[in-house]
């Protein structure tokens, strides 16, 4: 995180035409060294990502722990199976206890159950890194597929619908007010956001819960959890209305939780930044309060703005899990969970691994957008750590 | 260090603050007190017991303050218990192996609405032949009803309302088919109505051998109870409050604390020593960013143990490496190339005294606001596990109300003061300090309080 560094440290005046006349004369040259660069860090994310799904394999299988669960699970139910098969319970005990050993044996090595954990914990790596997701063991889609794949494609949508929106509306709102507030600061507006701030210490579920109370129980005219009403309307545009309504209490919850905050946070930004000489200076030219905010006031916090907008983003992620399963939404979230409550170890690293990769995506483009927003920080320069 | 004592002093100028700090005061002393009047394995006891323990209180009653605001007065559960001297007890010899046991319990009706449930506990000692109990009944208006027989064991209970020679009389003489409406109801008026006043019950009790003895305990439940109310187990909700106060404000704490400490040493040390120990610390962070912290501890949780204390130990050894080590680093880096340090590196100073003693106060301005703002983080945390069903299996917190009440649809019946009450406590301990924190960073950083 150099960039971080170099953005934290330098405060020195820049002076951008000769940056732009050096680029323009070593542009080739830049470009080998971007690529050289995008591939070091694609490396170095690469093997981030999977040192950190080695651990969650790990910790998915305790150790070998779990297996000891599953393996007991496999017995129980072969022998149930079994004691209700009228021809089977004639034979005699010795024969009968063979028959169990031989089916226990065969499930085993279909789960592959009969190789040391710890080969089996670098299959399970490789095929996680390879998104090779394989089958689940207890859970399967809405379409009845095993597919681990099919299963989280079917519920990925439902939380990008959720969280995309709630992002979406998020970053706007809190965009424009941090700009209004900030032209406006010492306003009442502007001490109420001051007063709301320390609300964003409780997680969205919180919220979630009051809201339920107050519009669910008591008004009762939003519905109480999930994503449409049962059954789900057939015509479309009635079914679009009805996830409408099933959203806005989770969107709600969600935008309580970070709103006051994330407003405060960037209207700071932009009163340091619109305290810069160069503000004044552009003011006293005579530009428009709207050039002045997009050219020189924007510009330059559009950094720090899409760093926290991307840590926002990984927190309200995980977040989903809790924030699902309080709504009953029945997204990538509530799967984590489900998964987890029946120890489908497949589902639950296919989970991860999903989420190791968008955290990973998301730390890369962060590079690249703060060397696109900030002509201080140019990529591939200063990255030697 | 005076300098931040003095600033410290600037912190009575934020109303906020102060209000945080009270709060955090009150929260504080709660979290002393509770462990000492009801300590630890009481606690413990009490909220796994049973039936045994309390079945003299309501099924999910509301907090007794809930009559204050309304103009109905909901029935507050009376209970008389012969044992400690209620109801009068006279015993009186009929023959050589048979006594008459006679209780009066007279008491003064005077709510809105009926109770929820009349019972009878009747513990009885004899060798072969039961004691046989018999009641009457007598309302204000002078109305006598028989209201039934039995013959109770060693321990055993009579429900009013599960009679049903009682039901069916009840039912020809007031037409009523509820049994505790019936008892309550006043025959004067029109639907349904209570008649207030004074009510008595006569309890006979026959025994039939000379060591028999009998002890009866009457409850007539409420519809409140108790200044918290109770769950569906008939427990009382004010232990679980007031024992989530020192879990949660020991979570948070412990967990703020150490995390804050420990990261900042390691950034130090990183920054100091540089080379392969600050990049593998760097590494190690990055790592960390994209392990999934909440789906770790619900694995441990659901597969090996929901030990608070447990739970505890991860959260602190996954949130070490936070990215709060990025921000420390950054201004370590800038603190390290000042002159004083060049200073104390010309006098011989030692690494670890570099570190300890010119590195770290250097930075104790953001750690300070840093580590108060971590805290409602971490008291969240705790209680987002217990929602998820993952909280400590034998300790009541806030969290695990809210999920009992969660899971047994407290919002859909109505019963909000069950998860209101927990959820207001970690409300008012989250913005606590929230507050303080926010005022802290404004007073530790001037740039912000110019703003």
């Amino acid at each position: 995180m150099t960039n971080q560094e170099v953005l934290l440290t330098d405060s020195t005046e820049v002076d951008f035409e000769s940056i732009e006349a050096s680029s323009r004369k070593a542009r080739s040259e830049t470009i080998i060294r971007l690529l050289r660069y995008t591939g070091l860090r694609l490396l170095a994310l690469f093997l981030t990502v999977a040192a950190g799904v080695y651990i969650t394999v790990l910790v998915a299988n305790m150790g070998g722990y779990v297996d000891e669960i599953r393996r007991g699970q496999i017995r129980e139910g072969i022998i149930l199976e079994k004691s209700v098969d009228q021809q089977f319970m004639q034979l005699d005990q010795e024969e009968r206890n063979r028959i169990i050993a031989q089916e226990i044996e065969i499930e085993e090595r279909q789960l592959g159950l009969d190789q040391p954990f710890v080969i089996r914990s670098f299959r399970y790596l490789t095929n996680a890194l390879t998104l090779n997701l394989g089958f689940s063991e207890q859970l399967s889609s809405d379409s009845g597929s095993r597919r681990v794949s099919n299963i989280i494609l079917e519920r990925l949508p439902s939380t990008l619908v959720l969280f995309g929106t709630a992002n979406l509306i998020l970053f706007f709102i809190s965009l424009f007010s941090g700009l209004s507030l900030s032209r406006s600061y010492g306003s009442f507006m502007d001490k109420l956001v001051l007063a709301m701030a320390p609300t964003s210490s409780a997680p969205g579920w919180f919220y979630g819960l009051f809201l339920i109370l107050i519009f669910a129980g008591l008004l009762s005219f939003l519905p109480f959890g999930g994503m449409v009403d049962a059954p789900p309307p057939d015509n479309p545009f009635d079914y679009g209305l009805s996830l409408l309504k099933h959203m806005i209490l989770p969107v709600t919850a969600t935008l309580i939780s970070s709103i006051f905050l994330t407003i405060y946070n960037w209207r700071t930004f932009f009163l340091i930044y619109s305290s810069e000489d160069y503000v004044d200076m552009a003011k006293a030219k005579g530009l428009t309060d709207r050039m002045i905010e997009r050219r020189y006031i924007l510009r330059p916090t559009m950094p720090n703005i899409v760093t926290s907008f991307a840590l926002m983003l990984i927190v309200l992620w995980t977040g989903a899990i809790i924030l699902e399963t309080v709504f009953n939404w029945p997204g990538a979230g509530q799967l984590y969970f489900a998964a987890i409550g029946v120890y489908d170890i497949p589902v639950i690293l296919a989970n991860t691994v999903v989420y190791a990769y968008l955290l990973a995506l998301t730390v890369f483009l962060l590079d690249f957008i703060y060397a696109l927003v900030d002509p201080r920080v140019r990529v591939g320069e200063g990255s030697k750590n | 260090m005076k300098a931040i004592i003095d600033s410290f002093q600037q912190i009575r100028r934020y109303p906020s603050a102060m209000i945080g700090l009270t709060l955090i005061g009150i929260l504080l002393l709660v979290s002393i007190i509770t462990p000492i009047v009801i300590p630890y394995n009481e606690a413990v006891r009490l909220w796994r017991g049973g039936d045994d323990i309390w079945a003299e209180n309501p099924r999910n009653a509301a907090p007794v303050w809930q009559n204050w605001f309304r103009n109905s007065k909901q029935p507050e559960t009376i209970v008389f218990d012969s044992t400690e001297g209620d109801g009068n007890k006279t015993i009186e010899t009929l023959s050589e192996s048979t006594q008459e046991v006679r209780f009066i319990y007279e008491f003064d009706y005077s709510y809105d609405d009926f109770p929820p449930e009349l019972i009878l506990f009747a513990n009885a000692t004899f060798d072969e032949k039961q004691p046989h109990v018999e009641m009457k009944w007598y309302k204000p208006n002078g109305d006598e009803i028989r209201a039934g027989e039995f013959s109770p064991g060693a321990s055993s209970s009579f429900r009013f309302s599960q009679d049903e020679r009682l039901q069916r009389r009840l039912k020809r003489s007031t037409g009523i088919e509820n049994v505790d409406q019936a008892l309550f109801d006043d025959p004067g008026q029109e639907g349904i109505q209570v008649l207030k006043g004074p009510y008595r019950l006569e309890v006979t009790a026959l025994l039939f051998e000379p060591e028999s003895d009998i002890d009866i305990t009457f409850v007539s439940y409420g519809l409140v109870h108790g200044i918290a109310g109770t769950d569906h187990k008939r427990r009382d909700l004010s232990i679980a409050l007031l024992w989530g106060t020192p879990i949660a404000m020991a979570f948070g704490l412990l967990a703020a604390l150490v995390t804050s400490i420990t990261t900042m040493s390691i950034a130090a040390a990183g920054v100091w020593f540089g080379g392969w120990l600050d990049a593998f610390i760097q590494r190690l962070t990055e790592v960390n960013s994209i392990i999934p912290l909440l789906p770790i501890l619900i694995m441990v949780g659901t597969f090996y143990s929901r030990s608070i204390w447990l739970m505890l130990g991860l959260v602190i050894a996954f949130s070490i490496f936070g990215i709060a080590i990025k921000n420390y680093r950054a201004i370590f880096l800038q603190v390290r190339e000042l002159p004083y340090i060049d200073a104390a590196k010309a006098y011989g100073a030692s690494n670890s005294r570099i570190i300890f003693r010119y590195l770290i106060p250097r930075i104790l301005p953001v750690l300070i606001p840093g580590l108060v703002t971590t805290v409602p983080g971490f008291v969240f945390l705790e209680a987002s596990l217990a929602v998820l069903g993952l909280g400590d299996p034998v300790l009541p917190t806030w969290g695990k109300l809210i999920q009992d009440a969660n899971s047994n649809g407290a919002l859909f019946n109505g019963f909000y003061y069950w998860i209101m009450e927990p959820a207001i406590l970690l409300m008012i301990a989250g913005l606590a300090f929230a507050m303080v924190g926010f005022a802290l960073d404004r007073i530790f950083n001037p740039r912000l309080r110019e703003l």
